[in-house]
């Protein structure tokens, strides 16, 4: 078990800043989520902590101790890969075995701990397959299992499931986690998967343009969102921008809406998740905190919720009903949305 | 038509013709050439046929014919190994050192003596080779004080030009193993903890073995049978069995006899084949 640091870490391609003056703690045994779009520099700092790449400012700590000078194999990681870079010349055993051979464990000891290994990821029985006999979701226990051998500090995984169907993906979630917990490994990830971020990881660092935007737990993150972008690349939101009055927010042609958050400045942006909204007829009795008319203009039907756009004053708004057995709205049918003002966070742009 | 007969039809109309070409441009001359090595005289005047295994029976009886063919041997050896020795560092270098237009560049250099004349090619050696040639003026300028060098009409030189024309084959089947070998797979094994030179031996070279088999077999084949390089480069050192080979249609005009040394020089390559075959299947199914 170990904790993990960047420290003001930055890392150019030529003008490109992959990473701008990063600086995050991994806590021990915790499972880290870096959630970002492509090239937002996640996995630059995932292969900075590997060693894959050396940032040009900045150091990152391994316990303390300071890894610029160390080099990737002297790091003492495990690491998935996103295609999972099975050797496809070498059966189960011997790539699981592979980290425990190049530092010389003898034969028996190798043998017992491959065995447990395998009992851990539930391949018991396939030792002697190749990696080509083996379906996507049995390479990726293959590749964990083979990262896991040799108890390294810290386990890397890039977009460990990012190429599994979507089935085998949630049930992988599940036991990435389990397995996580068990061996107590302080566990850094790469996703641009916001689902994957909110099930499996303990925290979240959201990052884009190289810059982190916020570091939190999931739900933390998910209720208070700092800004813009945290709000729309972590789930969805509604943004409204105004000017502000007192303890209010005037947005043009809506009026003033109420937040429980501080307000400051002149102008802000408020965010509201669409499953914070809701949808009654015009007619119903007026709720307390914000209110909002406006027409339906679509609806989308998924089963366990609905999804509308009511068209308002101030553009589209995308609001998500439990289908609780209500009865559902139509297109062009007017309909008022209200929400709480504690559900109303102002973010930065 | 049912499916299954549809698709026999198709697989005949459509290999069929290869097959055809292969028939008439190899299958029947061999034949013919296989024909005559049995026969006492050649395919000249008039004709009588009449069998015999005189042909063969010369290769065991004459010691000569079968030190030259243990020195062609030799000399596929010697080419095959200097070609792996160089071509797999280049080929390496290739595909996991240098990208982009230098990786073009280079691949323009290693194609480039596929598209001269192999004579013009061949000739072009002897003036290097020669005293007072561009080596030895080219090595007197750095050591003024060493003795002539004259590589001229030597073994040296056979496989010296052997080598230069046989090498792109083995840098492009080299480069086409490498090139598949995916990066994260060095990475990961790193992240494990192994060093270069274990990556090198337990990853990469392994990985390898299907383009160092392919070049080897490329390279191995023809040399042996080469019969216009070491004649050139060789001199008076240059009897090959190819070159008695050749003879035997060219000079002497014993074609039964070229015949009979070409199907035993084929033997011994479809043996030593064989041989290796176990080795190199093992190692062609896993990657």
């Amino acid at each position: 078990m170990s904790e993990v640091s960047a420290r003001n870490v930055t890392k150019r391609y030529g003008e490109l800043r992959a990473l701008d003056n990063v600086s995050l703690d991994f806590p021990d045994g915790s499972f880290f989520a870096l959630l970002g779009p492509s090239g937002s520099g996640k996995t630059t700092l995932l292969r900075s902590i590997a060693g894959f790449v050396e940032p040009e400012e900045g150091e990152i700590l391994i316990d303390g101790v300071d890894v610029a000078h160390i080099p990737a194999h002297k790091r003492d990681i495990g690491m998935v890969f996103q295609n999972y870079a099975l050797f496809p010349h070498m059966n189960v055993f011997d790539n699981i075995a592979f980290g425990l051979s190049v530092r010389g464990v003898s034969k028996a000891d190798t043998r017992k701990r491959v065995g447990d290994l395998l009992d851990l990821v539930q391949l018991s029985g396939l030792d002697e397959r190749k990696p080509k006999q083996l379906s996507g979701g049995q390479q990726q226990r293959v590749a964990l299992a083979r990262a896991l051998v040799t108890d390294p500090k810290v386990l890397l995984l890039d977009e460990p499931l990012g190429a599994l169907d979507k089935r085998l993906r949630q049930e992988m979630q599940i036991e990435l986690k389990q397995i996580q917990r068990a061996v107590g490994i302080t566990a850094i990830f790469v996703t641009h998967d916001q689902e994957e971020a909110l099930t499996l990881s303990d925290q979240i660092a959201i990052i884009n343009d190289g810059k982190l935007v916020q570091i939190g737990e999931p739900n933390e993150i998910y209720e208070n969102p700092r800004t813009r972008f945290a709000a729309s690349f972590l789930g969805d939101a509604n943004f409204m921008e105004g000017s502000v009055d007192g303890d209010r927010v005037t947005v043009e042609n809506l009026g003033a809406l109420a937040t429980s958050s501080p307000l400051a400045g002149a102008r802000a942006t408020l965010a509201v998740r669409p499953e914070k909204m809701q949808l009654t007829a015009l007619d119903a009795a007026v709720s307390e905190g914000n209110r909002v008319e406006g027409t339906v203009t679509q609806r989308v039907f998924s089963g366990t919720s609905v999804t509308y756009i009511v068209e308002t004053a101030a553009g589209p708004m995308r609001t998500f009903q439990q289908n609780a057995g209500d009865r559902m709205f139509d297109a062009d049918e007017k309909v008022a949305i209200t929400w709480s003002p504690n559900h109303t966070v102002v973010v930065e742009d | 038509m049912r499916v299954e007969t549809r698709r026999r039809w198709a697989i005949t109309g459509l290999t069929g013709p290869a097959y055809l070409w292969l028939t008439v441009t190899i299958f029947l001359p061999l034949s013919a050439m296989l024909y005559f090595s049995f026969q006492m005289k050649g395919p000249f005047g008039k004709h009588t046929s009449e069998f015999t295994l005189k042909h063969y029976d010369a290769f065991f009886t004459k010691d000569y014919l079968q030190a030259l063919t243990w020195r062609s041997l030799e000399m596929g050896f010697h080419t095959t190994a200097l070609c792996l020795i160089i071509g797999f560092p280049a080929a390496y270098i290739l595909a996991k050192r240098i990208k982009g237009r230098w990786r073009e560049a280079l691949f323009l250099l290693v194609v480039l003596p596929f598209w001269s004349n192999a004579l013009v090619r061949i000739f072009s050696w002897t003036i290097v080779l020669r005293p007072d040639g561009f080596l030895d003026r080219a090595v007197h300028l750095v050591l003024p004080g060493v003795p002539p060098i004259d590589l001229t009409d030597s073994y040296a030189a056979i496989i010296i030009g052997l080598t230069h024309s046989y090498l792109p084959y083995m840098i492009l089947t080299c480069y086409l193993s490498l090139q598949a070998i995916d990066d994260s797979l060095i990475e990961a094994a790193r992240s494990m903890g192994a060093r270069a030179h274990t990556i090198f031996w337990r990853i990469i070279l392994p990985l390898s073995i299907p383009g160092l088999a392919a070049g080897t077999v490329l390279i191995f084949v023809p040399v042996i049978g080469s019969f216009f390089e070491p004649k050139l480069l060789g001199g008076t050192q240059g009897a090959m069995i190819g070159t008695v080979i050749e003879e035997q249609f060219t000079v002497v005009s014993n074609w039964p006899l070229g015949g009979a040394l070409s199907f035993i020089l084929l033997a011994i390559i479809l043996l030593i084949l064989g041989v290796s075959s176990p080795f190199l299947r093992q190692h062609m199914k896993s990657s």
